[in-house]
């Protein structure tokens, strides 16, 4: 396993208590309600917050571990990390933005041409939609080369068609990227459009259960074969 | 009756001008310097003892000028700790120099710098610090590659603040720098003197030139802040 997470943390309603690990080449989906704990966990992975206790090691490197006193600052972790909310650079152009931390231009080059925003380099994050401010963040965190990518809810603030357009390109992002991808999510139609593994979390634990809760079979279609219990079942096909 | 001299523009020295304009750049200049790294450790680090930083920091708004004149001639004068160390460095004194009166000047207005870079910096949303962080950034990098070009206005507001405080400082520069004509008499203190000597249309004239520089400045504050 190439990610491994132990980790204890004390927040104000609950403690985050979570046990498990990620493959390699691994598209990995935290799902479960808003507030459970998950973009904690995956803060805490990036190494901008600490845990109580426990240890994150990535390929045997140890990033994390507080009995050994170890806490690998966020510069030293090489992540690629997609925020929830827009986190671009306000005064640098697009290109800018996505060159800032990159190994070489030239890939900046081929991620804009790939992503669809070549045209757009010279713009600012103001001037451009946000879905192009978050194909923007997704260059300039794969321009760095990542040993890990975290997404964290990357598209929830955008309109359920350029949602699909990116999902679709994260799907896309999978061949030629051989480091393990976090992903956050509440939004069951996407875990289960992307996810190699699901990690349902509910109030900081792992709850296999809370699935099943929230989506059951329908036995007479092939094409839908899981539809939502809470929500209307047109929201979940394509 | 006026005399010629009391009443002709030509005959009103206008060197405290030039004096005080030098100061205020200079003071100016040095002080968004020190004050920036100041100002950011003073905005996002946490320690025991952080309020006790600030309040230092912000004695000179409190104090009267002579009170910190005072202090700053014991400590600049011949046997004051950085009066000795500059006398043994350079064998001349602080006291009395257009240096000593930069120097006196820029811990008289370190709270008007401080403080507007300290709210500037407060402003920058937290994530575009940690998204530097996770992009490899050391807190230094980060600091000039985001903080300051995205503080720019909160900056320039700061620059403007303590320009202004700088050409209407007098307490502080007369006991510091005395009234030497070229070197420490600025405007504030030529002004005090012609009042002095009864020369009221020399002092009026010169007062009236800082009226209109100031309510620009300040209107231009009030801009850069409304735009922040």
């Amino acid at each position: 396993m190439s990610l491994q997470i132990r980790v204890r943390k004390k927040l104000r309603y609950f403690e985050i208590d979570l046990d498990f690990s990620c493959p390699d080449d691994h598209l990995l989906v935290m799902i479960g309600p808003s507030g459970g704990g998950k973009t904690t966990l995956i803060r805490m992975v990036a190494g901008l917050e600490t845990p109580d206790a426990g240890r994150i090691a990535y390929r045997g490197e140890t990033w994390f571990d507080s009995e050994r006193r170890v806490d690998l600052p966020p510069q030293k972790r090489r992540l690629g990390y997609v925020f929830q909310e827009y986190t671009l650079f306000p005064h640098l152009s697009l290109y800018e933005n996505a060159a800032f931390a990159a190994a070489d231009r030239a890939e900046v080059d081929d991620l804009f041409a790939r992503f669809g925003i070549d045209h757009l380099r010279g713009r600012k994050p103001h001037q451009v939609s946000g879905g192009e401010r978050q194909r923007c963040a997704l260059c300039q965190a794969l321009a760095r080369r990542p040993r890990l990518l975290l997404l964290d809810e990357p598209f929830s603030a955008l309109d359920v068609v350029t949602r699909r357009c990116l999902r679709e390109a994260v799907k896309g992002l999978r061949e030629g990227l051989s480091c393990p991808i976090l992903y956050v999510t509440h939004d069951i139609n996407e875990a289960l459009f992307l996810a190699d593994e699901m990690v349902p979390i509910v109030e900081g634990r792992i709850d296999r259960g809370w699935m099943q809760r929230t989506i059951a079979p329908i036995p007479d279609s092939e094409e839908a074969p899981l539809r939502a219990t809470r929500q209307p079942r047109l929201a979940l096909v394509y | 009756m006026r005399s010629k001299q009391d009443t002709d523009i030509n005959s009103v020295d206008w060197q405290p001008f030039y004096v005080t304009l030098k100061l205020a750049v200079a003071t100016t200049g040095l002080l968004i310097v020190l004050a920036a790294p100041l100002a950011y450790f003073l905005a996002y680090a946490r320690f025991p003892g952080k309020s006790l930083i600030e309040a230092l920091v912000n004695l000179p708004l409190a104090l009267p000028p002579t009170v910190i004149g005072f202090y700053l001639v014991v400590f600049m004068g011949p046997k004051g700790a950085a009066g000795r160390v500059w006398e043994a460095v350079t064998g001349g004194s602080l006291l009395f120099t257009f240096l000593g009166i930069v120097v006196a000047s820029t811990l008289y207005s370190l709270p008007f710098a401080v403080q507007p870079l300290k709210a500037a910096f407060q402003r920058i949303d937290r994530r575009l610090m940690e998204s530097a962080y996770v992009l490899g950034l050391s807190r230094v990098a980060t600091f000039l590659r985001v903080i300051i070009p995205n503080s720019a206005s909160g900056i320039a507001a700061a620059a403007i603040l303590v320009f202004l405080h700088c050409m209407g400082a007098f307490g502080v520069l007369l006991m510091v720098g005395g009234s030497l004509p070229g070197e420490t008499k600025v405007a504030s203190i030529a002004i005090y003197e012609a009042v002095e000597a009864m020369k009221y249309r020399e002092a009026g004239l010169m007062s009236l030139c800082f009226i209109p520089i100031s309510y620009a400045f300040l209107l231009l504050v009030n801009r850069l802040n409304r735009g922040a």
